[in-house]
């Protein structure tokens, strides 16, 4: 039985230049809402590039496309406004941001959204309850609360801060890009317990990763190949096993027979 | 260069809020500098011969003096004939008698700046000597004041009042001869203010200078001096604006604390000078020598400052630690943006034993601003024991402006620790990339990042200006972009 789905990103034709060098070319890509999707390629392909595009970063210039975010021109959007429409980036490289508190760079994004939305801000001992909850859920502990944002954070933490954000904010798509990466096996067990509690039939995940084993634990409805700025394979779980064992040459070999 | 960096550059974009200018008959000198205009300037004061004797002598040195230049920083000559060397407004009768008897120019005035004189709308909890041009024109809450036994007043009623006190103290911490801009402050200084806190004291409320330089073609050059007697304790701020105008004008005041045994003075500045137009046409000449001494055991003297405003910034508040156990503070926050140059920082003189100082200075350039950090951290053979910590941190906004950061030390007793650790770091993009992508305005990112970034600093600032420096920073920092 075919279960209806909605588009929630569409990319035709994505073609991106970085310093004048084009990185991405021509990338197609539909993601359904209630999905989880992993791209996965080895280094230098463009993952990164593209999980930076789709959330707006400036220097990367888009050459040809489009890609549309629940039916709007995603492009045209600033970056804050695809934050604020439900757009989240989990960054490979968390930036540390010394002296602003990570509890009050977190309420301003949550308030900045509802903002948007024409909901109520929240106030500071309603937004306290809320975060203890999540911090928790992610096994983090209370000296989060007054540390500076991922200032003096390890890897672990900085991931791990990633993901609490994303689940305060409660994106519709949620782009990970490479969140595993530096991760123990018990750190990625948590990660990986926060993306799928995000899980739901109104959003979708997409996971930039070079490894297999996050994708034992958050199991994608697709797995695609992402090798000299295109999408060259994809397919479902099994994709990312057979990627696993053969490497990626495999796949640009099979292409070219 | 990237969008991004162009729009770091836009939310720096400063607009000067304090520009304009009032418009109030004033009684000045002709421009021009030599022993008639120091004696007229002291004839002005109703000055004793002693101190006329003293600006005199300080003239005569002046002009064997010659301009620093070790300073990283550029302006054309001054030419200190095309100066006036006083200015204050006309009023009726002589000074003023009470606030009702001030100008009301004068008071509306310092209501646009925020710094209400009047009786009703007094800042809660805060004494106000309010500087415009050359003469103090009125100090509030004196009598409460005088109560505690505290004299707070301007410099002029300090030497009508209390000749002792001053003869005492004037240029005990700062000598007449002590550099060029010091001497000559010291021949033509004209009003500033005046604290004395007797033994034991703590004094009940915030004192603040409010200092505005309003005539063209004048200096300003106050003088302010600071002494908290035995087990006194005090906390002083001081704000500064001038109107917008395309010449350069020159504020070189002096200010000297004594603080006694047990005695403690928090000195706070919060400098908001004309800095002169995107271009760098105009704005002040920020030469200004500061220096406090700790002469008692277990004295302390701290110095906070927000330096946003002045074309060229050039000012290092120190401190002798005489007293034993005595403890100097240092936490500056400088802000040099479009042409502005600032080379500012401190020196720690340690004499007495177990004297400890903390130095931290963070320095924000953007535009093409050039920001440097100086300071001398001494220890003399006698200071055994002797402690001090220095952070200088850079923030960099932008690809076109520099920071440099020039430590000294020189350590001569080897039972001394002297720890120092710098940084440099460019406002990322990378941080303004993760603001965004949470949703956060650019603005916002942007103060955000600053404020963090100036924390430990604003935290030295008394409660009731914390706020005020925090609004000035994100005024400084206000842009197009939104």
């Amino acid at each position: 039985m075919a279960i209806e789905r909605t588009i929630l990103l569409e990319i035709n034709e994505l073609t991106v230049r970085v310093a004048g060098k084009e990185i991405l070319k021509g990338v197609n890509l539909k993601v359904n809402a209630g999905e989880v999707h992993a791209i996965m390629g080895p280094n230098g392909s463009g993952k990164s590039t593209l999980a930076q595009v789709l959330a707006g970063r400036e220097d990367y210039e888009v050459t040809s496309g489009s890609v549309s975010f629940e039916g709007r021109d995603l492009l045209a959007l600033p970056a804050e406004e695809r934050a604020r429409a439900g757009l989240f980036l989990g960054f490979q490289y968390p930036v540390e941001i010394p002296g602003v508190n990570n509890v009050y760079l977190l309420k301003a994004a949550l308030n900045a959204k509802r903002k948007a939305a024409g909901e109520p801000e929240v106030d500071a001992y309603e937004f306290l309850g809320l975060i203890k909850q999540k911090m928790k859920f992610m096994h983090m502990s209370e000296s989060f609360l007054t540390r500076g944002v991922n200032e003096g954070f390890s890897g672990g933490e900085k991931k791990r801060n990633e993901v609490l954000q994303m689940l305060v904010l409660e994106p519709k798509l949620a782009i990970l890009d490479e969140t595993d990466s530096g991760l123990d096996i018990d750190a990625l067990k948590v990660v990986s317990m926060g993306v799928n509690s995000l899980r739901d039939p109104k959003r979708a995940v997409v996971l930039v990763t070079h490894y297999q084993r996050l994708l034992d634990h958050v199991v994608p409805d697709q797995v695609h190949v992402l090798t000299g700025g295109r999408i060259v394979k994809s397919g479902d779980k099994s994709l990312a096993q057979e990627l696993e064992r053969r490497g990626y040459d495999w796949v640009l070999e099979s292409r070219v027979a | 260069m990237s969008s991004k960096s162009q729009d770091v550059e836009a939310l720096v974009g400063q607009k000067y809020r304090h520009g304009f200018i009032t418009d109030i008959e004033s009684d000045s000198l002709p421009p021009g500098l030599d022993e008639d205009v120091v004696a007229a300037i002291s004839k002005k004061k109703h000055e004793p011969q002693v101190l006329l004797d003293g600006r005199l002598k300080a003239f005569r040195h002046w002009q064997t003096m010659q301009e620093p230049s070790w300073a990283h920083v550029h302006y054309k000559p001054i030419d200190y004939q095309d100066i006036s060397y006083y200015s204050a407004p006309k009023s009726p009768a002589n000074a003023p008698k009470s606030l009702d008897e001030v100008d009301p120019k004068l008071l509306e005035t310092y209501e646009k700046l925020g710094i209400p004189l009047h009786e009703r709308a007094r800042l809660a909890g805060v004494a106000v000597d309010a500087v415009f041009d050359s003469v103090s024109v009125a100090t509030t809450f004196k009598d409460k004041l005088s109560k505690a036994g505290v004299i707070f007043c301007s410099f002029s009623d300090a030497v009508r009042d209390h000749p002792r006190l001053v003869e005492r103290y004037l240029g005990s911490v700062v000598p007449t001869t002590d550099n060029f801009f010091a001497a000559l402050n010291s021949a033509v200084f004209s009003d500033g203010s005046f604290v004395y806190v007797p033994p034991g004291v703590r004094c009940p409320m915030e004192l603040s200078t409010y200092f505005r330089i309003n005539a063209a073609k004048t200096g300003q050059f106050e003088r302010t001096l600071i002494i908290a007697d035995e087990g006194a304790s005090v906390s002083y701020l001081e704000g500064c604006t001038a109107p917008m105008r395309d010449e350069n004008q020159l504020h070189a005041a002096v200010v000297e604390l004594v603080a006694l045994d047990r005695a403690q003075i928090k000195y706070s500045t919060v400098q908001n000078w004309y800095p002169g137009d995107e271009n760098g046409l105009g704005g002040i000449y920020n030469f200004v020598t500061k220096r406090g001494e700790c002469r008692g055991r277990d004295s302390k003297i701290s110095w906070t400052q927000v330096e946003t405003g002045s074309a060229i910034t050039w000012k290092y508040p120190s401190c002798i630690l005489k007293g034993e156990n005595s403890i100097g503070e240092f936490y500056s926050v400088a802000v040099a943006n479009n042409y502005q140059q600032a080379d500012t920082g401190t020196k720690m003189i340690h004499i007495g034993r177990n004297t400890r100082s903390t130095i931290v200075s963070k320095g924000i350039s953007a535009g093409h601003a050039d920001n440097t950090y100086r300071g001398l951290v001494k220890i003399l053979p006698s200071a055994a024991g002797a402690r001090n910590f220095t952070q200088c941190d850079s923030l960099l906004m932008g690809n076109k402006c520099s920071a440099n950061t020039f430590p000294y030390m020189e350590v001569k007793n080897p039972t001394a620790t002297v720890e120092h650790e710098a940084s440099t770091s460019k406002i990322g993009e990378d941080q303004l990339f993760y603001c965004l992508q949470r949703g956060i305005s650019a603005e916002d990112a942007v103060n955000m990042i600053v404020s963090g970034f100036c924390k430990v600093v604003f935290k030295e600032l008394p409660m009731e200006f914390a706020v005020e420096a925090q609004n000035l920073l994100s005024v400084s920092l206000e842009g197009a972009v939104g």
